[in-house]
């Protein structure tokens, strides 16, 4: 499913990232973990292919990723790969089921009312569908950055410090949310953090 | 489909700045129309009524007024000439139609305008209803003054002594309309036309025995006439000569002075405008750099980036364009719906003017121009660089 070989990234002249190996099967669910600026955010940019490495490759769904052209990138990521930000951003002049199309309609498929109301559902809040993406909760945010990264039926799900914003009772239903939801459509979920409150939830990891 | 419908929605986001940015746009816009519209206008009505008379004869005083009296028929004439003293002007061989105006009274704003049969020939005027006038106090009158007084043949009129509608009444001496001139387009639609010797009747307790008119209308057998003929009258006889094409092109000159004037009050409106609508779009672009960040980690390429930047400016550029364009079109529609209720000069906002297309595609063009740094901005975004920030 993800398979990195030589990984290096380089910014400024100091080595940021050095990832020598590693492999996460179909379905395994992982964790990055790693003190803040240890490179956890430029390991998942990597993955994601915002960000172009210094050296080595990696390989999205058997596809790699680092040989592909910017915009063959930004397709691949519109369609297989679904983010999950830190800081949950929507966009917030359009309704959350806009945003949820846009994701729809910038992956190139066409727009699809009835799985948008199924992965709302999924995620008990379809009465969110019609609101504005700036007047709904910190917590509905949160739920709503989920439904849009699972809306396209991803291959691999990436969440940049998902928890690090919530309280204790809220981390664990995020995180449970985000495995129920990576399961549900069969993606591969990855999820970088310095939260201890998370290791326990992952049986595979890799620290930086 | 995405690209348009957000740029549409961050617009009406901020309903207040995207109404301030089109409005300065319109007003811009609008006064640069309404000058390009009331210049080309006055500017085609005047040459045209110009090229009809080559030589405007009468009493001496400012040439400019001597021909806005006689062949614009907007101003006071400069005086009278007598019968007599004219008529070595109308039978030179140089000249090949003189016609005489005797001008001094109007109906409801409308000229009365005593003269012979060689005036329709001016402006190549035909009947539309009715026939020539061939006796004292018969009238024949323009289209304009027949539609909107509703004068058919038959009709009586009243002059009043003067130019203003508001003289006193000629109520003792009525004139019989016995025609109605076809529409020219030129001057003649707003006038009363009537024998000469109509006029001298009308007002013989004032002026008795001296026939006088107000000026002679020249048109010139050879253009010789041109270099010799106001020079042989100015120089020897009390009367003056006026050219109306020369003094048509002083009178816009005067004018083009102020109207240029306007013309760059507008422009520096629009520049304003312009740089409002830049830095609105820059500061919405810092004000949204993460929203445009997630739309790259979502796969907008950045070219859709720059594109919704781009559409944002547009939008506004057209609706400042078109709401501008209305704007000034329906006040040329208005001044010349309130002038036309004083008989004075015909506007219309119905029509188009030159350079009103270049107005356009100016504006759309500086505006895009004015778009193009933002929308780079937003292309040369780094969604990673950014979220890492976070």
């Amino acid at each position: 499913m993800l398979e990195i070989r030589g990984l290096r990234h380089d910014y400024d002249g100091r080595t940021v990232l050095s990832v020598p190996s590693w492999d996460v099967a179909r379905g395994d669910s992982s964790l990055v973990l790693g003190p803040s600026g240890s490179g956890k955010t430029t390991l998942l940019h990597v993955i994601a292919g915002l960000a172009t490495p210094t050296a080595g490759t990696v390989r999205v769904a058997g596809e790699e990723i680092t040989r592909l052209s910017p915009a063959a990138r930004d397709a691949f990521r519109a369609r297989r790969v679904g983010l999950v930000l830190q800081t949950l951003h929507l966009i917030g002049v359009v309704s959350v089921r806009e945003n949820l199309r846009l994701a729809q309609r910038l992956a190139g498929a066409k727009v699809d009312d009835a799985r948008i109301d199924e992965v709302l559902a999924g995620l008990a809040i379809p009465a969110l569908s019609g609101a504005h993406a700036r007047d709904i909760s910190v917590g509905e945010a949160q739920r709503v950055a989920i439904a849009r990264a699972v809306v396209n039926r991803p291959a691999l799900i990436l969440a940049d410090e998902p928890t690090s914003a919530l309280d204790d009772g809220n981390c664990e239903k995020a995180l449970a949310l985000l495995l129920e939801q990576a399961a549900a459509c069969g993606a591969t979920l990855l999820v970088a953090t310095h939260d201890n409150r998370v290791r326990g939830r992952f049986a595979r990891r890799l620290e930086l | 489909m995405t690209i348009p419908r957000l740029a549409l929605a961050y617009l009406a986001s901020r309903p207040l700045l995207t109404a301030l940015n089109t409005a300065m746009l319109a007003l811009g816009v609008a006064t640069i129309a309404f000058l390009l519209l009331v210049t080309g206008q006055a500017e085609d009505r005047l040459t045209r009524d110009a090229k009809a008379v080559d030589l405007v004869v009468g009493a001496k005083g400012s040439p400019l007024q001597l021909i806005l009296s006689t062949v614009f028929h907007a101003d006071v004439p400069t005086g009278n000439i007598g019968l007599e003293e004219s008529r070595p002007v109308a039978t030179n061989p140089m000249v090949a139609s003189a016609t005489p105006l005797a001008l001094g009274d109007s109906f409801r704003g409308h000229r009365i305008v005593g003269t012979d049969a060689s005036f329709l020939d001016l402006y190549d005027a035909k009947l539309a209803q009715g026939a020539m006038f061939a006796g004292e106090m018969e009238a024949v009158v323009g289209s304009e003054v027949a539609r909107r007084h509703g004068i058919a043949p038959g009709a009586q009129l009243t002059g009043a002594h003067g130019l203003a509608a508001s003289g006193p009444a000629h109520g003792e001496h009525p004139y019989k309309v016995v025609g109605v001139l076809a529409p020219t387009g030129a001057v003649v639609d707003r006038l009363v036309l009537t024998p000469v010797e109509s006029v001298w009747h009308v007002h013989e307790e004032h002026a008795p025995g001296r026939k006088e008119i107000t000026a002679l209308l020249i048109r010139y057998r050879t253009p010789l006439a041109a270099a010799m003929l106001p020079r042989a009258i100015n120089s020897g006889t009390a009367m003056q000569a006026a050219s109306p094409a020369y003094e048509a092109a002083r009178l816009l000159e005067l004018v083009g002075a102020g109207v240029q004037t306007l013309q760059w009050f507008a422009v520096v409106l629009m520049a304003s405008a312009a740089l409002s609508l830049f830095v609105a779009l820059s500061s919405a672009l810092q004000e949204r750099r993460y929203d445009l960040a997630l739309l790259r980690t979502l796969g907008a390429s950045p070219a859709s980036l720059a594109a919704l930047t781009l559409a944002e400016g547009v939008t506004l550029l057209v609706a400042g364009a078109i709401l501008g364009l209305a704007l000034g079109h329906g006040a040329v529609h208005a001044l010349g719906l309130w002038l036309s209720a004083s008989g004075s000069w015909p506007l219309t906002g119905l029509a188009w003017a030159q350079g009103e297309a270049i107005l356009a595609a100016a504006v759309l063009g500086i505006g895009a121009l004015t778009c193009l740094v933002p929308a780079l901005q937003a292309y040369a975004s780094d969604p990673a660089s950014l979220l890492a920030k976070r």
